[in-house]
């Protein structure tokens, strides 16, 4: 009843191949910008805006990026911490080289550098898959996290062997270091999370995207059919360290505002395979729903106990939140192995036929 | 020259110079390995058996440590702690079979080593809650486990070996020398083989999936026992070993998923390698370098022979 698309008559092939081909998607898609972009900044408090949204946003990007590897290309990859590294650590070489380059530009570019790596450590993904091609990543994340560690160029000599971020500014708003207003940090990363998903849901609706898939769902019907596995495989390797290379970036430059190599460690990597596990694979709406739940999920528990009038150590609750993670995690792979977006599906046909049963 | 000289010489020099030290060095990456070899079998048996990569044996290990100090610590006598660590590891077990395998039956394999990760992240917390999160000393002298260092003058110096690595060694033998009894010579051990070689054929001939899943985690959580208490004598029982556990993975590749003795060679491998490449060739890149030696080894191993050194070959190629 909610959802029907009756009367909704498509005439131009265009309207036919839209993302959202139904009103009441594209209604949907609009008020939940407003929302991101008027209703939040406007209303919501210093700690909402900045210790999640703008986390949850920017892992929401890395997800998708590793979406695109895993979810769509079939690809096994536990090396995005060591990718959102990259990111991060090359933002704040091309910074402090060049400082009058506007710092949106070089957060753009730094994924170009994650791309490079990621390209090189897809390499071996034309012979091995699965848990092997994992493992294969597993070389590149601990061999990364070892150089943000032992190369000291790559946070300019710091004694303190982190890198901080320096303040910049756009049109003569400060939007990175400690000056800058939580306002301003999650407006840009929601501007440039919103444009790369839109960009992402490009790439999986096209040509690229199909091929991905075809790959992932037979790589050798795929070669048979004429694409050219390297090339499919590899720029799948690169398109997706280049969302979590410039992810990696705005989780130093614009929540962050300074890191050491251990927030890139084998736990981040975990963690963002976590979101799309849970979220879905090979949906970018999973990307976000899976993101919410294990980055939010934490939060939530943390001030549920205290609200209920039962007193917690904090260590206490940390040991909780992992349990229930954990238990979470085992939970939703029994109830939907799809994930949290193909429930989102098959509630929206819900919604459709609601109130008859078909 | 001089830096080929460096990489490719000197360190070969060293060796010939210092006979005590490389012995030393290849002494303390054996010590190592059986760790990772270790770790690496608790992966090997629950593979054969049920297909699943358990990515949760490196928290099983740390989990039946924390148990077996943790009972010792709240008053259990330490042989009585061992026995209901074991029985612990029996209903965790028998829990995750009923919780997690079974309805997870028929999944795609990706799916249950998520489940595994799940695990992981339960066992953690749970682990932590229970018995709390700091370091802890393992119970070593209650369980009449050696101590001390015999030294040896040899080859022009000294060579020091710690009797609880000697001790950590051997019952590491005799363990995958059980094990091998086990699987050759019992009715269970050739059910689990049969299980381990076709899943519907074994269903056919009446084995209980359900019962050999139940045995190989327990068998599993046996030697992640036996590792924990190894480990923990070492260094101190805490979550740290999560990462090291990590490097029982490219042991796996290095000697088959589906093989005892690779495993066990992998993990020789592994840590002899890890330690000399650290000590001679580690100073020239910085040093620290054991914390990707492993993986990159790896990696190279996987591009000329994938299915590893006595795996069965199973990579598809594309």
């Amino acid at each position: 009843m909610f959802y029907r698309e009756a009367g909704q008559f498509k005439t131009t092939y265009a309207s036919d191949e839209a993302i959202f081909p139904i009103l009441q998607d594209r209604i949907g898609i609009l008020i939940i910008l407003a929302v991101a972009f008027v209703v939040i900044p406007a209303f919501g408090n210093d700690f909402f805006i900045n210790a999640v949204m703008t986390p949850f946003l920017i892992f929401s990007l890395a997800s998708i990026g590793l979406n695109l590897l895993t979810g769509y290309t079939g690809l096994l990859s536990l090396g995005t911490g060591g990718f959102m590294g990259i990111g991060a650590y090359a933002c704040y070489k091309l910074t402090t080289i060049f400082p009058d380059v506007n710092i949106i530009v070089w957060i753009i570019v730094s994924g170009f550098f994650s791309a490079a790596v990621g390209v090189l450590f897809g390499l071996p993904s034309l012979r091995i898959k699965g848990f092997y091609l994992a493992i294969a990543t597993l070389a590149a994340q601990f061999f990364l996290e070892w150089c943000f560690i032992r190369i000291p160029w790559l946070y300019n000599y710091n004694v303190s062997a982190a890198i901080e971020v320096p303040q910049r500014e756009l049109f003569g708003v400060i939007i990175t270091g400690p000056r800058a207003t939580a306002e301003t940090r999650y407006l840009i990363v929601l501007t440039i999370v919103t444009v790369m998903t839109w960009v992402a849901s490009n790439i999986v609706h096209g040509r690229i995207g199909r091929m991905w898939m075809a790959v992932r769902d037979m790589d050798i019907a795929a070669e048979l059919m004429g694409i050219r596995l390297l090339p499919t495989k590899l720029l799948a390797f690169a398109v997706s360290s280049f969302y979590c290379g410039v992810a990696g970036a705005l989780l130093v430059f614009l929540w962050y505002g300074g890191a050491e190599s251990t927030v890139f460690s084998i736990n981040e990597s975990f963690t963002v395979l976590f979101m799309i596990i849970i979220g879905g694979l090979g949906s970018l709406l999973g990307s976000f729903l899976g993101a919410a739940l294990i980055y939010i999920l934490p939060i939530v528990l943390r001030f549920v106990p205290p609200e209920l009038g039962i007193p917690l150590h904090a260590a206490t609750v940390e040991h909780i939140t992992f349990m229930i993670t954990g238990a979470l995690i085992v939970f939703f792979l029994i109830a939907e192995p799809a994930g949290l977006a193909r429930l989102w599906q098959i509630g929206k046909q819900k919604l459709r036929v609601w109130p008859f049963p078909y | 020259m001089g830096l080929l000289y460096q990489i490719f010489i000197d360190p070969f020099v060293q060796m010939g110079t210092a006979p005590d030290l490389f012995v030393q060095t290849l002494w303390e990456g054996m010590v190592g390995g059986v760790l990772y070899a270790l770790i690496a079998l608790g992966f090997v048996l629950i593979f054969k058996a049920s297909g699943v990569f358990n990515f949760a044996q490196g928290i099983m290990v740390v989990f039946a440590a924390l148990t077996l100090v943790g009972l010792y610590n709240a008053g259990v006598p330490a042989f009585l702690a061992l026995g209901l660590t074991i029985a612990v590891m029996f209903a965790l077990a028998f829990t995750v079979e009923r919780a997690v395998l079974r309805p997870l039956v028929n999944q795609p394999d990706i799916i249950l080593f998520m489940a595994t990760f799940g695990l992981t992240y339960f066992l953690i917390g749970f682990g932590q809650f229970v018995f709390g999160g700091e370091p802890k000393v393992m119970i070593t002298e209650q369980l009449y486990l050696p101590k001390g260092t015999i030294t040896y003058k040899a080859l022009g110096g000294v060579i020091s070996l710690q009797k609880l690595d000697i001790a950590a060694a051997v019952i590491a033998s005799v363990m995958v020398a059980g094990l091998a009894v086990f699987f050759s010579k019992t009715r269970i051990g050739r059910a689990l083989r049969a299980v381990a070689d076709s899943h519907s054929a074994a269903l056919s001939v009446g084995i209980s999936l359900e019962q050999i899943w139940v045995i190989v985690w327990f068998a599993a959580g046996l030697v992640a026992l036996v590792t924990g208490i190894m480990w923990g004598a070492r260094s101190d029982v805490s979550f740290a070993l999560d990462v090291i556990a990590l490097k029982a993975l490219p042991v796996l590749i290095l000697g088959g998923l589906t093989s005892i003795p690779g495993a066990i060679v992998g993990g020789l491998i592994i840590g002899i390698g890890e330690k000399l490449w650290e000590f001679y060739w580690g100073p020239l890149i910085g040093g620290g370098t054991d914390s990707w030696f492993a993986f990159v080894l790896a990696l190279v191993f996987l591009l000329f022979r994938p299915q590893g050194l006595f795996g069965e070959r199973i990579i598809e190629r594309v």
